[in-house]
């Protein structure tokens, strides 16, 4: 009997114990190992923080290392344009300079591929592969974001490998989205979201914030000029809109939102920490860039390097970013190219004579 | 000795199970066959059933379910009638109110048609349901208290889905029905509206809200605490002070200096409660409708606090000249 009683209660607290531990295990798989570092950068109170998580932020370093750098062979002897046939951008770079340019950029984009990824050997002027077409355009692309493009890649600078990381496509690229995937016409929109989409850091909101953002220019800015109603008519959808390109950058970046916004008030530019600034710039440096060089870019590239819609692979925030808040961590690896730094078009339109 | 000392219920008081009393004309008979079930008993009442359906009760479970299986069927159409995607992906599975661009129109079925016919049967719903706590109160001579607390919380549901997107123009105002899907509608209509915690409704709203889970709290335990002198017949003890009543006062007095008593301590608990949506409601009709911007709002009115500068000075580069587009 007195068995009895004191057995059962046991029992139940053999269970209660399994089912407490349960929970407890529950609870800790949504901790973040190892604790994640708090750093305070605006004033006190204020939510100012960036998070860091040094096992993360480990693994983020070893992935921006910039690369061995080729020494620089000096501008004297003949250059690139009498040397060699049809070259139309770096002509004006001594056959030295030209070469150690081509090998980087081999090193940078094709090293398991080599001179032939882009070259019909041994015709190295043959311009019939397109991905030779594609480069020059990328030397181009780059020359312009290095002379045009201070306010946001300062003296810093960029080269082919500040996207491309040893790989013929960079890992961070996009495509449009198909707004009706399943083909249904009455039933089932998604309205653009509301699938777990690493675009938007798997939040549900619309995940293909790019194409009116970094293709377009429909207005990011959704607060109004004013306290009290004024004619601002954005509405709460198009803030989701705003919101899903906002947590891309994050993500892209690797920073929280208040890297750039002062969150008393996201719109207030006064209270902002400056990186917002060359945020903005970037935004409209990602539009530049994806107007005047890939899309023309179109008709070149071949089907299987195109979207599910056949429009041409373009870039965002992670694809020279990829995780760190600056690309490569802030290496200046363009100020060992002299070439890449500014627009060579007299010397291009010479060449192409 | 410590019986009562407990978070679950102990003792189980279980008499002869029945259909309770007789109801007047006009009243439908109860559905069900009660049951007894020790592990509800830890809960709460051992007995299960029978539940009084009528009506009113029919017609808002009909509208409910209409309600709930067109969201489904919707969710489930978005991936492409996959039973594993749509399990998989049911928190970020949505049906979305139309774009803003249809104003107050029916818009086609797929571009919001679908969500007003659902609000349309899950207001009906739970309009139904209230008449239905409304009338099964007075059938038991009861006040209608829990109605009308009702009716607070439908106050808010009214605001969000109907009133303010009626005043705005735009049924694309309204709450998505899906899980992540209203959560983030909810962070868009902060960021939208420059940060409702400026929104003073908004500040009275969370101090009703956490102000009920506090007082929700302190009575639970202080009731729990005093049981083992009678104290969870609180309601005799209105009336009929006990020594539980007593030592339950006497310990806010000693500790707080204040106490409630058996019976404010329920108003107390109901006006949090129904403050909470009451005021959460008027901060989401003014918003967008009155105020536009409530950081520039609290600005205005000195409500944001001014910190002190600790960045370089920033300004807007779009009102920089020379600048790219």
């Amino acid at each position: 009997m007195n068995m009895h009683t004191t057995h059962k209660p046991s029992w139940m607290g053999r269970m209660a114990q399994g089912l407490g531990l349960a929970l407890v295990g529950l609870l800790l798989a949504g901790c973040e190992r190892p604790i994640p570092e708090s750093v305070q950068s605006g004033y006190r109170g204020t939510g100012m923080a960036q998070i860091y998580n040094a096992r993360l932020l480990e693994v983020k370093t070893d992935l921006n290392q910039p690369p061995a750098v080729i020494p620089s062979p000096g501008s004297d002897g003949p250059k690139a344009s009498q040397a060699y046939k049809n070259v139309k951008v770096l002509g004006n770079l001594s056959v030295g300079e030209f070469n150690r340019l081509m090998v980087s950029m081999t090193n940078w984009v094709a090293p398991n591929e080599g001179c032939a990824y882009c070259h019909q050997l041994p015709n190295f002027e043959d311009d019939s592969k397109y991905t030779k077409v594609v480069a020059r355009r990328m030397v181009e692309m780059t020359q312009h974001i290095n002379a045009d493009w201070q306010p946001h890649v300062a003296q810093t600078g960029v080269t082919c490998y500040t996207c491309h990381r040893g790989e013929p496509v960079p890992k961070a690229i996009w495509f449009k989205s198909d707004p009706q995937p399943q083909g249904s016409n009455f039933i089932g929109d998604k309205a653009g979201q509301n699938e777990p989409s690493a675009v938007v850091n798997l939040s549900s909101l619309p995940n293909d914030p790019f194409t009116p953002f970094l293709l377009g220019d429909l207005n990011i800015r959704v607060n109004g000029p004013t306290a009290l109603p004024s004619g601002n008519r954005q509405s709460i959808k198009q803030a989701e809109w705003t919101y899903g390109l906002m947590t891309h950058m994050s993500t892209a970046l690797g920073v929280n939102c208040t890297y750039c916004h002062n969150t008393q008030s996201f719109q207030n530019w006064e209270n902002s920490p400056p990186q917002r600034v060359t945020a903005w710039h970037g935004i409209r440096m990602a539009r530049d860039l994806n107007l005047t060089y890939m899309e023309p870019l179109t008709e070149v590239f071949p089907a299987h390097r195109k979207g599910a819609l056949g429009d041409v692979a373009k870039l965002n925030c992670a694809t020279c970013h990829q995780g760190a808040y600056k690309p490569l961590n802030g290496a200046p690896m363009a100020k060992d190219f002299p070439e890449l730094l500014k627009p060579a078009l007299a010397a291009a339109k010479v060449a192409s004579k | 000795m410590a019986d009562y000392q407990n978070l679950f219920t102990t003792v189980q008081a279980v008499g002869p199970v029945h259909h309770g009393v007789a109801l007047g004309h006009g009243n439908s008979p109860r559905t069900g066959q009660p049951l007894i079930n020790y592990w509800i008993g830890k809960l709460g009442n051992a007995q299960l059933g029978p539940i009084y359906l009528g009506g009113l009760g029919l017609a808002s479970l009909v509208c409910g379910l209409i309600a709930f299986t067109l969201i489904g069927m919707n969710m489930l159409a978005s991936v492409n009638y996959d039973p594993i995607q749509f399990v998989r992906q049911l928190f970020w599975l949505s049906l979305e109110p139309p774009p803003p661009s249809y104003g107050l129109s029916m818009p086609p079925l797929n571009q919001g048609g679908w969500f007003l016919i659902v609000g349309l049967f899950l207001t009906a719903s739970i309009m139904f349901w209230w008449a239905r706590t409304y009338r099964r109160a007075v059938e038991l001579g009861m006040g209608t208290h829990i109605a009308w607390a009702f009716a607070a919380a439908i106050w808010l549901f009214l605001v969000l889905g109907l009133f303010r997107p009626i005043l705005m123009g735009s049924w694309g105002e309204a709450v998505p029905y899906g899980i992540f899907s209203h959560l983030d509608w909810t962070a868009a209509f902060s960021l939208r509206y420059g940060n409702l915690f400026y929104n003073p409704f908004h500040a009275l709203s969370i101090v009703f809200l956490y102000g009920s889970a506090l007082l929700f709290a302190m009575h639970g335990a202080t009731i729990l605490a005093v049981t083992r002198f009678g104290g969870e017949r609180e309601i005799e003890q209105i009336t009929d002070r006990g020594t539980a009543s007593e030592r339950a006062a006497l310990f806010w007095r000693w500790t707080m200096g204040f106490n409630a008593t058996m019976e404010s301590i329920h108003r107390w608990a109901w006006w949090f409660a129904v403050l909470c949506p009451i005021t959460g409601g008027i901060g989401i009709l003014l918003t967008g409708t009155v105020v536009d911007n409530w950081y520039l709002w609290a600005i205005k009115h000195g409500v944001a606090p001014p910190y002190p500068e600790i960045f370089p000075a920033v300004t807007d580069p779009a009102l920089s000249t020379g600048v790219k587009p």
